[in-house]
């Protein structure tokens, strides 16, 4: 048994039935970071001596029954911006270089619950703005499948640790495709549920109305079971939702059986590179021959979704990110008047993108352009929410690509920002709508690189999406 | 529109932001923001009127907790990350004229 | 001067609420504690904390915003108010903007020339900031986040008020109606309640609004009346000089009587408000507003009337009982413990307010309790202590709530009942002063008032005169 090849579930299995255990599987990963890490720079942070300790602890609570869940045991990684207790949280951000909260992210407590093995934090682009984990102050992760490309983002470094194999699964965030894209870039399976289902104490925001946690990992089934251990209602949080219907591992069906399933004319047409389309279009018509509907459709208003969640993201990291100043936590520029510390502070802790998305969105909330910007943004979002609602009246899921193209090449995409966001077009709809969406591989284009396909489902629906993607999945390894 | 985008722009959006850009650093800003601006105004083109602004996405409301008391003393946590530390206070340029 | 000038003031008026933790976090309001020991990470802006509104801070609002007739709004939510200062650990304010808990509201003062209304823009829930201390030693602020996210409402008035004495009037009017809900004490020295003045000028007649300007830092009605008055007049000067006032903030120095701009290139005054997308909306439902409207409590004129209907004491006593949610409180639980409506009364009104008005203090700093209060009432009323003795153990139990009873055994206050101790005392007197015996015994009746007051002192006050008096009339 290859320990490393092992899906979480099925490592998960073997520790219950005493086949191994959790301190052999972290022993595994922590020999293949030392190994794989110099080259792809998945982490920020590996805390070696205390994942040990944390896996002969649970290992110990698995031995005396305390712990028998299917995550007991399996080591996981974590995005460098969801708070760990006592161990740095940075986003990957200067600003936050030595930050060491005091608390846990809830859905790091509970994944931790559920005896998950905490190895270390992944890096991400700072503050998760970004698409390619090359805006981190820490240095650039590679794409595993190879390493001359970006693993995407903003949870590149989750993705990559997943493909690479320095750990078993990871969390990410997603606020315009951060989960969904990279795990498109280095193929794996990467999810977004609906917004709410994951707690957001303790992860550091973005853009708190767009912001969902979820996981990124090997298989749907993994995808199941992580979301099912993390989906919870939390009063910490007032965004958080009451849902009884967190049972997502009941998704995992091989049917889709006379599922509706619309294809979106204007998620295939200029922009969308020609191999990626025909990867996607056969996966759908490998869904087809198990008894989905497909349709074709016209979504609309696709084009304004980038420029409203661009708007509306840069406005909340604006104020969100206030907070940043020198005073309670983090760097600090010295200066001996008070509006210079602040100035200095920010302008050497933040990076650039990070400053540009806090400008851009500074200024649309400023007095004279709130209204022209921020407010005609939240009602353009507004009507792309009316545009899926109509959608999901005839569908039970809506089939695309995760992204435009494969992974760019390193370097290639921060010289042209404007560029870099419009790869953004297929993922940020379901954050402004609030939807669900899960992304899976494939196939690769000709250079070898993955390729992911999406599946957008109504708000709640995500079992219907794991049954979609659960179905594909195994009818490829048929 | 990306003409709006002038030094006195980014001088006060500077401001509020407590950013402070200088040199090539302000040119590209100036360049880029005026460039995404132009982008947005994209959104121009649709008509939303009669459509209200939607903040939240989900028609969750009314989120409350009871007052009572839950936390003790948080000051050892408050101050741990503090970069200058005084008599358990946080240190900070004078804001006394 | 050659023209006659009006002023026209609003007022935003802050208050604290009394509630037991903070707006958003389950820290305690509790004032002292070492510096930064009520505080969390939500309170003191920890990267990934999130607020979590406390309900009563909602009841409160809704409960003064039907005490100040404001229509409430349905669908409210919350609002961050962005700007960069150390006392705010965000660096924004979570407040209220565009869609205020409160709006369209009044309240009634009197004035001289009869009751006037005086309207009530909006009533907002915000958080407070925390405290800078300067640092002397070093020339740095340090900064302290216990008083960080406790909440408050602010309440803003239209500028309806002409004078300082109509801002001082509505002033105590909010206040009592506060009081009155328990939504706070109202301390303008103690900062739970702050007014902010907005002022403008203009000439007698016109229906135009002048450039205002607003000022801050008044911590008592002393301070705004008198910087109402010092900006009127610098209002006026600028006119009168053909120049104009800028509309700025002002902060009031009670010490120099003056105020000073507060100008800085870094305070733009744009906060960006946008609704705070960690918070959920609000939907007060009937249920909700008849349940508040249900908990209101009597307020002044209902308790009043009860007063005449219930109680026989005099107008004058019951406008000033009322005049203090406090006194009123003690006055009704003396009632429950069963004391007599007019000897409660008479304590209020005579002693009491005496020695408050010594003080200097208002009526909502009397600290003794309504059971000793009661119990010094039984006291006389079993005629163990005199009137003299009584009115010397209120003192006391003025300063620091003494128990009466214990108090005055403690210290042999009690009148001696002793029949044969006391009737020795008054023949010793009667020996002793032959000259007044006779005056009396000639029938000069005064002589026996002499007479009284030496076996009074004879038993150091502790005797009865009354029975004194009986005593000396036998023997005699």
């Amino acid at each position: 048994m290859e320990l490393l090849d092992l899906s979480a579930v099925e490592l998960g299995t073997a520790i219950r039935e005493g086949k191994t255990t959790a301190v052999e599987a972290m022993e595994a990963v922590l020999a293949q970071i030392e190994q794989k890490e110099s080259l792809y720079h998945c982490y920020v942070r590996v805390d070696r001596e205390g994942a040990l300790d944390r896996a002969r602890a649970v290992q110990k609570k698995i031995d005396e029954k305390e712990l028998s869940g299917p995550l007991a045991g399996v080591p996981v990684a974590v995005k460098d911006n969801l708070c760990t207790q006592g161990m740095a949280t940075t986003c990957a951000s200067r600003m936050l270089e030595n930050f060491v909260p005091a608390y846990s992210a809830e859905a790091v407590r509970r994944l931790e619950s559920a005896g998950a093995v905490l190895i270390g934090k992944t890096n991400m682009d700072e503050f998760a703005m970004g698409s390619t984990t090359e805006t981190s102050a820490y240095g650039v992760t590679r794409n595993p499948r190879d390493p001359q490309y970006v693993p995407g983002g903003s949870s590149g470094g989750s993705a990559a640790a997943v493909a690479a194999k320095e750990c078993f699964f990871a969390l990410g965030s997603d606020t315009g495709g951060s989960i969904r894209q990279p795990a498109s870039f280095c193929g794996v399976v990467g999810m977004k549920p609906t917004y709410g289902t994951v707690s957001r104490y303790g992860l550091v925001a973005y853009a708190s109305s767009l912001d969902q946690i979820g996981p990124l990992c090997k298989t749907v089934e993994d995808c199941a079971v992580i979301l099912e251990a993390i989906a919870s209602h939390d009063e910490k949080d007032s965004t958080s939702l009451q849902r009884t219907d967190t049972d997502f591992t009941a998704g995992l069906v091989q049917d889709v059986e006379g599922m509706r399933i619309g294809i979106p004319r204007d998620y295939f047409g200029e922009g969308l590179d020609g191999e990626v389309r025909e990867a996607v279009l056969k996966a759908a018509g490998v869904l087809k021959d198990r008894g989905a509907v497909l349709e074709e459709f016209d979504l609309s208003l696709v084009d304004y979704a980038i420029p409203t969640y661009y708007t509306i993201a840069a406005a909340e990291a604006s104020s969100n990110l206030e907070r940043f100043d020198g005073i309670k936590y983090g760097y600090r520029a010295q200066a001996q008047e008070l509006h210079q510390m602040y100035k200095t502070t920010r302008s050497q802790g933040f990076g650039p993108e990070v400053k540009r998305r806090i400008m851009l969105g500074s200024f649309v909330l400023s007095s004279g352009y709130y209204d022209a910007y921020y407010l005609k943004a939240l009602k353009v979002k507004a009507m792309i929410k009316g545009a899926f609602d109509r959608a999901f009246e005839k569908y039970d899921c809506i089939l695309g690509p995760a992204a435009p193209a494969t992974a760019p090449r390193l370097g290639e995409s921060l010289a042209d920002p404007l560029k870099m966001y419009l790869g953004d077009i297929y993922t940020v709809s379901a954050n402004l709508a609030g939807l669900p969406g899960i992304c899976i591989p494939c196939g690769t284009d000709s250079r070898g690189l993955p390729i992911g396909l999406q599946l957008l489902g109504d708000c709640f629906q995500e079992k219907k999406l794991i049954r979609a993607a659960y179905t594909y999945e195994q009818s490829c390894r048929e | 529109m990306a003409d709006k985008i002038t030094d006195e722009t980014i001088e006060y959006v500077g401001i509020l932001a407590k950013l402070e850009l200088a040199g090539e650093e302000k040119e590209q800003a100036k360049k880029e923001m005026g460039r995404m601006l132009d982008y947005i105004d994209q959104l121009n083109r649709l008509d939303t009127s009669g459509v209200e602004p939607m903040s939240h996405v989900f028609p969750v409301q009314n989120v409350f907790r009871e007052d009572v008391v839950t936390n003790g003393d948080g000051s050892d946590a408050a101050l741990a990350n503090a970069p200058e530390e005084k008599n358990g206070m946080f240190v900070v340029p004078k804001t006394f004229a | 001067m050659s023209k006659e000038y009006e002023t026209v003031i609003g007022l935003e008026v802050h208050v604290e609420l009394a509630t037991a933790t903070k707006i958003f976090c389950g820290c305690s309001t509790a004032f002292g504690g070492r510096p930064n020991t009520h505080t969390c990470p939500v309170c003191t802006g920890m990267p990934g904390s999130l607020p979590v509104l406390n309900k009563k801070v909602l009841e409160y609002a809704v409960g003064v915003g039907l005490a100040t007739n404001c229509e409430i709004t349905r669908y409210c939510k919350f609002d961050r108010k962005n700007y960069f200062y150390p006392d705010n650990p965000q660096n924004y304010q979570i407040s209220q903007l565009y869609l205020p808990i409160c709006q369209n509201g009044w309240v009634e003062i009197d004035t001289p020339q009869g009751p006037r209304k005086i309207g009530i823009h909006e009533i907002h829930m915000e958080e407070d900031a925390g405290k800078l201390v300067h640092d002397s030693w070093e020339d740095v602020s340090l900064v302290d986040y216990n008083r960080s996210g406790v909440p408050l409402i602010e309440i803003v008035s239209q500028p309806d008020m002409r004078s300082a004495e109509e801002v001082i009037a509505y002033l105590e009017k909010l206040r009592l109606i506060i009081q009155y809900l328990g939504a706070s004490d109202c301390k303008l020295e103690e900062g739970s309640m702050r007014a902010d003045v907005n002022l403008s000028v203009r000439e007698k007649g016109s229906d135009q609004l002048g450039t205002r300007t607003e000022m801050k830092n008044l911590s008592s009605f002393r301070a705004i009346a008198r910087a109402i008055e010092g900006e009127k007049n610098r209002q006026i000067d600028l006119l009168e000089a053909g120049k104009t006032v800028v509309q700025e903030t002002r902060r009031w120095d009670e010490a120099k009587e003056d105020s000073y701009a507060m100008r800085s290139k870094e305070d733009a005054q744009d906060y960006r408000y946008f609704p705070d997308p960690d918070l959920a909306p609000i939907c007060i439902s009937d249920e909700f507003l008849e349940e508040i409207r249900a908990g209101q409590p009597e307020f002044r004129t209902e308790k009043m009337k009860r007063y005449r209907e219930e109680f026989d004491i005099p107008d004058y006593d019951i406008e000033i009982i009322t005049a203090s949610k406090h006194m009123a409180d003690l006055f009704e639980a003396s009632m429950a413990l069963g004391a007599a409506p007019k000897k409660v009364s008479n304590w209020l009104m005579g002693e009491t307010l005496r020695l408050l008005k010594e003080k200097g203090q208002g009526p909502e700093e009397i600290r003794f309790s309504p059971e000793h209060l009661t119990g010094l009432i039984d006291l006389t009323e079993r005629r163990i202590i005199n009137s003299t003795v009584a009115k010397e153990v209120f003192e006391v139990m003025f300063e620091k709530d003494i128990d009466p009873a214990g108090y005055v055994a403690e210290k042999g206050l009690g009148m001696v009942s002793d029949e044969d101790a006391l009737l020795a005392a008054v023949k010793e007197v009667i020996e002793a002063n032959p000259q007044s015996v006779q005056d009396y015994q000639n029938g000069k009746e005064k002589a026996i008032g002499f007479l009284v007051g030496q076996t009074m002192k004879a038993m150091k006050g502790k005797a009865d005169p009354g029975r004194v008096n009986e005593l000396l009339k036998e023997l005699l």
